[in-house]
């Protein structure tokens, strides 16, 4: 038995990172953030709204959260739509009521068939960021560059016509990028990207087309996992955010940090859970270093001090 | 090992009750051993045929760059942390890593934590190595480790767990002394190889933050609860035998900002409760060996 020789050559083995997109940085070592609240932990609120069409596309993958029952799956279809008729409405008095201002990545497909929630954001002053254009709109290595290129292109249209403003943010459906979405992402003119989750403040990336900043939403502090995933309760999930937001308050001697929480209305929306957000985000609002700032504001306030 | 046979054959049975008596300095009862891993993941590794790299096509973008929040930002929470109360590294490293991020291996080194290979990357795999191959990955963490800390390695945690038949006799002809593959055990036991003597150091699966997290989807406060039982059960068994336990770490998880405050609690009770021989995993297994009966 053997390996291929080749398996033993380690050609990106050398000083730093083993790709060209990013440095290897030290949080530590940067120079600290102020930001602009004077505050020490900025809290990124970022809800996904999200439309499933209820029939599923399996290229390049099927979304996490989508259809899940032989066709026609009315469970999963109808339970997502409760999320966006109900469960995101709780969420938008919750914001209104602990003064936040929140970040929201939302499928084009909302803005298209639901104007009225676009203005319904709008108004209550949170941020929009693209989400792709509908749930079967997954990105992975494998998908034709121009498909990509127009998925990211009618995305930012579409919200742009809808809401007024062309979203500075991106977030991909799962995260998932190929090879070639920081550079198309740069090339829209799409400033910042949600998608990695290496840090604990935001970061540039360089690509051919120039660079982009990454802001790391933790994938770890979301409801889908911590809830969905990981089966825990709702209250769980609401002291593992106090936990973190203590331990950023102590670190923000050393400079500015970033605390996000990634909301989904199917799952935080939910009659039975959404008294924790609820009881979290009062409580947020009353610590004295919690500065509720959009994704948008936090890449701002990182301005000038950067990786 | 007996390659193809039922049982491997890689140690004898040797039954918990009436074991010779293992004695740990200063009449502790429990040795505990923290072992961080310091790992390195390559975003676009060559493949290997009998496992992938990455669960979906590369890049995966969540898969690595978690990981990479370890050199970022969870090792230096992680490392304050357990020098804070007292605990020394025992890690188990990816030897690339003293390529890629010198400053991380370099701050362990610093503070007195001991290194043993964990293989080149945590992206390549042994599965499928011929002998020539894998003596070439011992070579070169033996020398990659002593070039980049002075340190010689003592111990052995296969690359992403993966080993061929002839893992355990290999490490032992380069004069490594323990294995932290084989989880049969709470104490120190010897392993049956062709030359050498390699005993099998306790390590956990169960207790990994990983299987943790991950495989038991405990919150913080579940996992430190669950390492604060296990501390005091085998504080208090290792009163008659003294017993080992080994708690492995990523600090791509144990570090999040909702998880280091509840481990750190776990930290201050093991450091207060005075049973504990906190300590390394080579200087257990140096331990072990210099007491009668530790012998093939």
């Amino acid at each position: 038995m053997s390996l291929d020789p080749t398996y033993l050559e380690y050609k990106r083995r050398r000083r730093g990172m083993d790709q060209d997109l990013y440095p290897w940085s030290n949080i530590n070592d940067r120079p600290p953030i102020a930001w602009p609240s004077g505050k020490g932990v900025a809290v990124a609120l970022f809800v996904n709204l999200e439309w499933f069409p209820i029939t599923p596309a399996d290229k390049p993958f099927r979304a996490p959260g989508h259809m899940q029952t032989a066709y026609p799956d009315f469970r999963h279809y109808t339970a997502r739509e409760y999320g966006t008729r109900i469960g995101f409405y709780r969420m938008l008095d919750a914001f209104a009521t602990a003064g936040a201002r929140a970040t929201i990545a939302v499928n084009a497909a909302i803005a298209e068939r639901y104007p009225s929630i676009i203005a319904d954001i709008v108004a209550g002053g949170h941020e929009i960021v693209a989400h792709s254009t509908d749930m079967n709109g997954t990105i992975a290595t494998g998908i034709d560059e121009d498909v990509e290129r127009r998925l990211i292109q009618d995305s930012l249209d579409t919200l742009e016509r809808v809401s007024g403003t062309r979203p500075r943010g991106w977030q991909s459906i799962a995260r998932s990028q190929s090879w070639n979405t920081p550079r198309l992402l740069t090339e829209a003119g799409v400033t910042y990207m949600c998608d990695w989750v290496n840090d604990d403040l935001p970061y540039e990336m360089a690509t051919p087309a120039g660079s982009i900043i990454n802001v790391p939403v933790n994938h770890e502090l979301s409801d889908r996992q911590i809830i969905t995933v990981q089966q825990q309760s709702a209250d769980s999930f609401a002291e593992q955010i106090r936990d973190a937001y203590a331990l950023f308050a102590d670190e923000s001697v050393r400079g500015g940090r970033m605390l996000t929480i990634q909301l989904t209305p199917y799952v935080m929306g939910l009659p039975f859970r959404i008294s924790a957000l609820e009881t979290l985000l009062e409580w947020l609002a009353r610590q004295p270093q919690a500065w509720f700032a959009s994704t948008g504001d936090i890449v701002d306030g990182i301005a000038g001090v950067r990786n | 090992m007996n390659e193809g046979a039922e049982d491997p054959g890689l140690y004898d049975f040797n039954p918990w009750r009436a074991r010779p008596k293992i004695e740990w300095p200063d009449g502790k009862s429990v040795a505990v051993w923290v072992s961080p891993n310091l790992e390195f993941y390559e975003l676009d590794p060559a493949a290997n045929p009998h496992r992938k790299s990455w669960p979906k096509p590369h890049p995966d973008v969540v898969g690595y760059s978690h990981r990479d929040y370890a050199n970022r930002v969870g090792h230096w929470r992680m490392a304050e942390t357990m020098e804070k109360h007292g605990f020394k590294g025992s890690v188990s490293l990816s030897v690339a890593l003293c390529d890629h991020i010198p400053e991380v291996v370099e701050n362990a080194n610093a503070l007195g934590w001991e290194f043993f290979s964990h293989g080149i990357y945590n992206t390549r795999y042994s599965y499928g190595m011929d002998e020539a191959q894998e003596r070439a990955i011992i070579e070169d963490s033996i020398k990659t480790v002593r070039e980049a800390t002075g340190q010689t390695i003592r111990g052995w945690l296969a690359p992403a767990l993966t080993h061929t038949p002839r893992t355990l006799d290999l490490i032992a002809e380069y004069g490594l002394t323990y294995t932290c593959d084989l989880y049969h055990d709470d104490q120190p036991q010897p392993v049956h190889v062709k030359s050498g003597q390699l005993i099998s150091m306790p390590y956990s699966i169960e207790v990994n933050d990983h299987y943790g997290f991950f495989v038991y989807n405990m919150s913080p406060r579940d996992y430190a609860d669950t390492l604060i039982r296990q501390y005091e059960r085998l504080a208090a068994e290792g009163e008659a035998c003294g017993t080992v336990m080994c708690i492995p770490l990523h600090s791509y998880l144990i570090a999040q900002p909702h998880r280091i405050r509840a481990f750190e609690e776990v930290l201050k009770h093991i450091a207060a409760d005075g049973r504990a021989w906190i300590t390394r995993s080579g200087d257990i297994a140096e331990h072990y060996l210099a007491q009668a009966g530790a012998g093939k």
